[in-house]
């Protein structure tokens, strides 16, 4: 590690964080102010989508409205994307004449992308034409925002005296225009200006000075680049992700797109403070998250720049592990890249994570079993408030009163949901793991032996369930095994704790709000912030401990002790 | 429900056409406009003919030019190695306790060996994440002056004033190690040769 | 309450009950035990033919198995014993309740009085009408028609004292068991067979009518899904260790189970659940159901009437202040002769101060007098005299109106006289002379001792207190502060009581309140907590969601701390619970995988002797913690009044850390216990 290493993502946090907190009033403004800067350019927009799609944006829903408006336009979503993928080969914007895709890829891939996803098992230079991608590119616009306005609709149960969640239309559309697509437009020519090409041309080949030919395949990489960082999608038009040199040529190219997936994330706690008329919540929450995400941060750091003792034995002398990493990121851009795509829950890589040494490899694996460390596009923030559900009923009961959060009661309705919600994500991901590994089809697709096999095989499943699209890349993920399993281990991460939490926002919604005294607990103070990291942790550790301790843990202390598999 | 569900896919044509199509042929089209130079992919024109992308690595095994770091791409149709394949790029993902990543970093150290003077830089061993990874850190640069002066009969201080001149430092002072493009300096070479 | 309980008795009664309570059909309402008794069926198997698990006839770990299978059955009895010895505390005070429920025979009346016949108590319902005479033990819960008689009722309240029943007013209800001692009453049955407090009562410390609470419900669910997820990562483990090439013993991977799960909390907690019952009991209050408590500890605000709660049932005379004009001795003379036929304790007070102020009623003065009777339309007292004078004593309002109307001029001092005695917390009393106003008696509200102490111990818990008075807004305002309150209702009409109630629930508070009327019981049905004082109306006790035996409507607060401590209770044990885990997955999880992934040893951070031992000594820890926590769960976890952040980094700090930090200290010690016995290999 090294002091310029830690200052510099020590200033992009705090960059991070002086943008999180106007943008997070700034989308409390959106979705319930009536008037903004944007109205006169998005106004005439919004008019006309909502006119072409028929759709009454100004009803208030109740949840199951919310719910059912939610999951029909994601499965339209779907059918669009499923039709365009399946006709690519008919379809224009297909430079490099890539023919049909396997119905199976077609399955994973717009499970993945419909869910925020963007685990991919394909590679995409090699699979799909442009139009795909713009396709694809639709859903990284389209499904953050789905998962962001669910996440408002939740947070909309504790706000006193209000009678609906709001309008899922008015909430989608609004946040796309107002929120995703304003800011990435700038956001992609920022990153064209540091060298991400946009063309359509196709790939170019190149006459090497050796004498040699380069097939050098292009995109329109640039627009997908801002979305996919922006909206924590994470699925590369590249093969390598965000490792690729056009996806991410250099150190700022880095940086913006650090910059971009945690921006929305951490803004929306501060846009949850201005919900709930409590922005010392939102300060504790944004400060008990970021110590957990900081301390691990220096975990991966410290370990990637300890580097690997058996790699060492062979050149003789220590240095930092780069396998896996390219020279321009350094070694604490690459950990830093990590930590926040995994925290973040984008899945964009600019490291391969199967390379990481084991403790290193830890890290975004356990960021995506706690599944809160700010988490993705909405699904993060209702993760929080889940844990803080469970949190606030076992303290709650400490101080002798029966648990209240912001101001509604946390009873029997809530803690049966919020349990069961919390339960959904260790089950898909305990179950599926446990499935490959004792299955042939889920062993064949390892690509490395022993402590580390497994690793690879929770990590697809944690990052399937935790819907982060990043992978342990050297798992054999397109068979047919993985790709289907993959797929519903996706679907069941995403819309069953989304349904729930939606259930537990209808039962808040219908109670009363209880004015706080000195004998309610508070939860917007330090004590209750560290308790719920606390419990949070605890109940990562104590559920996944086993399956760490069987892959990453034992594989570090094997490193250390000098063996291989 | 049906009625809905036809809204539903109103909706989601009518934004793939904003949201596919619309942003991204309008920033294609700034691009081309503002950016053409990155926009094309940094291409490099020496005499007329594209000779790579400043942004994506090649493999040189020839003598008298800078190594690049390993690549482990492979061919998309066969599956075959196929080095700095830019069209397919690609990672090692060999696991840190892999008996197979320590053989595959004996293989570089046995191809890197007579380039590299002292310690051998893990940089110029262990794979890089793309495969396509266009520089070497400064110090795996500096290693190889004395096997490419050996090999191009350039002066050992002539080559190594040029791995500075090109070396690129830390953005701000903080982000990236020091480092330099191995194209662009094994081009400045040859220009050295006169080639 | 607790009478001559046999503790001896309840142990082994509970002992029995443990073995009894292994039935798998009661076992199954507790989800987390039911888990541990399934693995114990298991084990048990596996003991006998290792082979039907898919084991080797003889791996030589049969000895392992059968100390597994020992430790589950303890564990199970452990739990068991700690519900039975709740349910057998609650059942010993039901048996001496029954004691007092000996059969009685009622003398059945009509309307009119006339006898028709006895009947066995069992056999009378509701609107019978029941004449009691002196030594009879009253036979039903009613309400008295006719008479008035002095009654024991110490069977259920303890207290030796005497009381006075009487018919009409709000001391007219009889409850069936208590004796009439003297004189006779005649009643109406108010209750159905089977349906009296005595019924309810028995029934709830039997815990016979036992429902889960709320808040126990939820935390149920919470506590089926840890084992739902520990389940699952125990089923998930032997696939994942399999690829590792590595065998787990079924015994090892129940073992584990049976450590991560909340077995501590689960074990006990419906203990915890009739014990809190128990100790509302014990304070001599009936709740009606477990419910009740715990809305207690979520009381927001408290309404309590000044009169008999705050301050001493009666105010005194403290002092007479005449008019100018008025002789002194001529004053407290007039106001002698107008309390004369006062029964009230004020006039009687008023008599008191009087004589000590040297008048007195001189022979032959109150002859052919005729007493005003006080109502509520006059509000005035006084006397009629023979000679025609008329003195009255009253509200200054209605003194005045009465001076008013007969033309006579008002003292302007009246005004501030008035005003001073109400500054100072006092009631002024006017009296009045043929409409001529002679002057004002101090009469004084007495703070009961300690209600200051008990009303900051409610501001810190963060209880909003509301005093409800008949006082003018001065008086009112005096006493509440004195005596601490935080706000105060003056001028009350019954009517007042029940609009705050309903104010304060519509801004999401909790209210309690206590009340003994007829007119307190819709208040006391609208409240969430209504305590009713059991020498209250039998409409107000049924309104009420808790009776106080002891009629001491500041046994509120008491309430108020035994439902936060309930709750405590569970929060702390289910917080010990889960932080117990940690130190058993560094037992257990290198002692599972001791062949396959030597490398794990670098977790086994407590040194355990060996993989046996390991797993044995958490599995021992995690059954001996049960019994070591039944005084906790049975006692409840000391509760102080404080703020909630504060109580919460106490209690995360005890049971929490040193739910994390104690099985480490336990798991090592077992294991020197069981290396020094020599169990740690077999």
């Amino acid at each position: 590690m090294t002091w310029q290493g830690l200052l510099g993502d020590a200033l992009l946090l705090v960059v991070v964080t002086l943008a999180a907190v106007p943008v997070g009033r700034y989308m409390y403004n959106v979705f319930e102010g009536d008037r903004s800067l944007l109205d006169r350019v998005m106004g005439p927009l919004e008019r006309g989508i909502f006119r072409l799609a028929g759709i009454d944006e100004s009803q208030g829903m109740d949840w199951r409205s919310y719910a059912i408006a939610f999951l029909l336009s994601n499965l339209a979503m779907a059918v669009v994307v499923y039709l365009i993928l399946m006709f690519q080969q008919d379809l224009p914007f297909n430079p490099a004449r890539l023919g049909p895709v396997a119905p199976t890829t077609i399955f994973n891939t717009v499970a993945s992308f419909v869910t925020n996803t963007n685990w991919q098992v394909y590679s995409p230079e090699q699979t799909l034409s442009n139009l795909s991608e713009f396709a694809l590119q639709f859903l990284q616009f389209a499904t953050p925002a789905a998962g962001l306005v669910v996440a408002i609709a939740f947070v909309r149960g504790f706000v006193a005296g209000r009678r609906d969640l709001g309008n899922y239309y008015r909430d989608l559309v609004r946040a796309l225009t107002r929120i995703f697509l304003p800011i990435a437009f700038i956001a992609a020519i920022a990153l064209i200006a540091t060298g991400v090409p946009d063309t359509l041309s196709g790939s170019v080949i190149a006459h090497t000075i050796t004498g040699a030919t380069q097939t050098i395949a292009r995109a329109p990489a640039a627009g997908f680049e801002a979305i996919k960082q922006l909206g924590t999608n994470g699925g590369g038009i590249f093969n390598v992700n965000s490792a690729h040199p056009f996806e991410n040529p250099g150190p700022l190219s880095n940086l913006i797109e650090e910059f971009l997936m945690a921006l929305l994330p951490t803004s929306l706690v501060f846009t949850f403070g201005h919900y709930i008329k409590n922005r010392r919540q939102a300060w504790i929450i944004f400060g008990v998250t970021m110590s957990l995400m900081v301390v691990l941060l220096l975990v991966i750091y410290s370990a990637e720049a300890a580097g690997n003792p058996l790699v060492h034995r062979l050149l003789g002398v220590a240095g930092p592990n780069w396998e896996g990493k390219d020279t321009r990121f350094g070694i604490s851009g690459s950990s830093l890249f990590t930590t926040l795509t995994t925290a973040y829950t984008t899945g964009a890589v600019n490291t391969m994570h199967d390379s990481l040494t084991p403790l290193g490899g830890l890290v975004p694996l356990f960021e995506m079993m706690l599944n809160t460390v700010f988490g993705g596009k909405g699904a993060g923030l209702l993760n929080i408030l889940m844990f803080f559900i469970i949190s606030v009923f076992v303290t709650g009961l400490m101080v002798g009163r029966t648990p209240e959060l912001f101001g509604k009661k946390i009873e029997v309705r809530e803690v049966t949901a919020a349990a069961a919600a919390m339960l959904v994500h260790p089950f898909i991901i305990l179950a599926a793991t446990a499935l490959a590994l004792s299955t042939a089809a889920g062993r064949a697709g390892i690509f490395n032996p022993g402590f580390h096999g497994i690793s690879e095989v929770v990590y697809a499943y944690a990052s399937s369930a935790a819907n982060n699209g990043s992978a342990f890349a050297g798992l054999g993920a397109s068979s047919p095994f993985y790709a289907i399993s993959t797929g519903i281990v996706i679907l069941l991460g995403r819309y069953l704790s989304m349904l729930l939490l939606l259930y537990i926002a209808g039962s808040l919604l219908a109670k009363k709000t209880v004015p706080a005294s000195t004998g309610t607990l508070r939860t917007d103070t330090w004590t209750f912030g560290w308790i719920y990291l606390g419990i949070v942790l605890i109940v990562g550790a104590l559920t996944f401990f086993p399956v760490l301790a069987l892959g990453p843990i034992a594989e570090q202390l094997a490193m250390l002790a000098g063996r291989v598999f | 429900m049906a009625l809905a569900f036809w809204r539903n896919l109103r909706l989601a044509v009518t934004l793939f056409v904003i949201l596919g199509l619309g942003y991204s042929l309008l920033l294609v089209g700034i691009g081309q406009e503002f950016f053409p130079y990155q926009a094309q992919g940094s291409l490099m024109v020496e005499k007329g003919q594209v000779v790579g992308s400043s942004l994506i690595g090649q493999e040189f095994s020839v003598p008298g030019l800078f190594h690049s770091r390993p690549s482990a791409t492979v061919n998309a149709a066969t599956g075959r190695p196929e080095p700095y394949n830019a069209d397919n790029s690609s990672g090692s993902n060999l696991g840190p306790t892999s008996p197979a990543l320590l053989k595959e970093i004996r293989t570089n150290m046995a191809f890197q060996r007579g380039q590299v003077t002292g310690p051998m830089p893990g940089n110029l061993v262990e794979s890089s994440a793309s495969g396509l990874d266009p520089e070497i850190t400064l110090q795996a640069a500096l290693a190889q002056v004395p096997a490419i002066a050996r090999q191009t009969g350039i002066a050992r201080g002539v080559l190594r004033n040029l791995v500075l001149n090109q070396a690129q430092g830390p953005f701000l002072g903080l982000y990236g190690p020091w480092r330099v493009n191995v194209l662009k300096l094994n081009l400045a070479v040859r220009q050295i040769e006169g080639r | 309450m607790v009478r001559g309980i046999s503790y001896q008795g309840v142990f082994r009664r509970a002992f029995i009950d443990s073995f009894r309570k292994l039935d798998p059909r009661l076992q199954y309402r507790n989800p987390v035990m039911f888990v541990v008794e399934i693995g114990t069926l298991v084990t048990l198997i596996m003991s006998l033919d290792p082979r039907v698990f898919g084991g080797p006839a003889d791996s030589g770990a049969r000895g392992y198995d059968v100390l597994v299978t020992v430790i589950l059955i303890v564990t199970l009895l452990f739990a068991n014993f700690a519900e039975a010895l709740a349910e057998g505390r609650g059942r010993a005070q039901a048996e001496s309740l029954r004691r007092t429920k000996a059969e009685t025979v009622a003398h059945r009346i009509d309307e009119s009085g006339a006898k028709l016949g006895d009947v066995p108590a069992s056999r009378l319902h509701k609107g019978d009408l029941v004449r009691v005479d002196a030594g009879e033990l009253i036979p039903a819960d009613g309400e008295i028609v006719r008479g008035v008689a002095s009654i024991d009722e110490s069977a259920i309240t303890g207290e030796s004292a005497p009381v006075i029943r009487e018919a009409g007013g709000d001391f007219s209800s009889v409850t069936g068991g208590t004796r009439v001692l003297s004189d006779w009453i005649e009643m109406r049955v108010e209750q159905e067979p089977g349906k009296s407090f005595l019924d309810r009562m028995i029934a709830l410390v039997e815990g016979a009518e036992r429902q889960k609470s709320p808040n126990e419900l939820a935390l149920t669910v919470l506590l089926a899904a840890l084992t739902l997820i520990f389940l699952l990562v125990i089923d998930t483990l032997p696939p994942m260790a399999g690829y590792l090439h590595a065998s787990l013993s079924v015994a090892t991977l129940i073992a584990l189970l049976v450590c991560l799960i909340p077995t501590t909390i689960g074990a006990l907690l419906s203990a915890i659940g009739i014990a809190g019952m128990d100790r509302v009991i014990r304070f001599n209050i009936i709740a009606k159901s477990g419910k009740a408590v715990e809305a207690a500890g979520d009381v927001d605000t408290l309404i309590l009437d000044k009169t008999g709660t705050i301050t001493l049932g009666n105010r005194m005379a403290d002092a007479f202040q005449p008019m100018p004009g008025v002789a002194y001795e001529d004053m407290v003379h007039a106001a002698l002769l107008a309390s004369e036929h006062d029964e009230t304790p004020e006039g009687k007070s008023i008599v008191v101060l009087a004589e000590r102020e040297g008048q007195h009623v001189a022979a032959g003065e109150l002859d052919g007098a005729s007493p005003i009777v006080f109502s509520a339309e006059t509000r005035r007292s006084g006397v009629l005299l023979a000679s025609g004078r008329e003195i009255a004593k009253g509200a200054v309002d209605v003194i005045r109106r009465a001076a008013e109307k007969s033309g006579s001029p008002i003292p302007p001092e009246l005004d501030a006289v008035t005003e001073q005695i109400a500054r100072s917390g006092g009631t002024p009393l006017g009296v009045v002379e043929d409409g001529k106003v002679l002057g004002v008696i101090h009469l004084k509200d007495i703070i009961k001792s300690g209600m200051q102490d008990r009303f900051a111990a409610l501001r810190r818990m963060g209880i909003h207190t509301v005093m409800v008075t008949g006082d003018n807004p001065l008086t009112a305002a005096t006493i509440a502060r004195e005596a601490g309150v935080d706000d105060f209702i003056a001028e009350a009409k019954p009517e007042d009581k029940m609009r705050r109630i309903r104010e304060e629930q519509a801004d999401g508070r909790l209210v309690a309140m206590t009340g003994d009327g007829t007119n307190d019981a819709p208040a006391l049905a609208q409240a969430d907590v209504g305590l009713a004082m059991n020498s209250g109306t039998s409409a107000a006790k049924e309104a009420g969601n808790m009776v106080d035996l002891d009629s001491d409507p500041t046994k509120l607060i008491e309430v108020v701390s035994i439902g936060k401590q309930l709750l405590i209770t569970r929060g702390a044990i289910t917080t010990f619970s889960i932080a117990n885990d940690v130190a058993k997955y560094f037992a257990i999880i290198p002692a599972m995988f001791v062949t396959a992934v030597p490398a794990l040893q670098a977790l086994n951070v407590m040194h355990l002797t060996s993989p046996q031992s390991a797993i044995l000594s958490a599995l021992i820890f995690n059954a001996l913690i049960i019994p070591a926590l039944i005084p906790l769960a049975l006692r409840g976890v000391r509760y102080r009044p404080m703020g909630a952040t504060e109580m919460l980094r106490r209690n995360i700090l005890i049971y929490g850390l040193g739910g994390v930090v104690l099985p480490f200290v336990g798991i090592k010690l077992i294991d020197l216990a069981l290396t020094a016995l020599g169990l740690a290999r077999i």
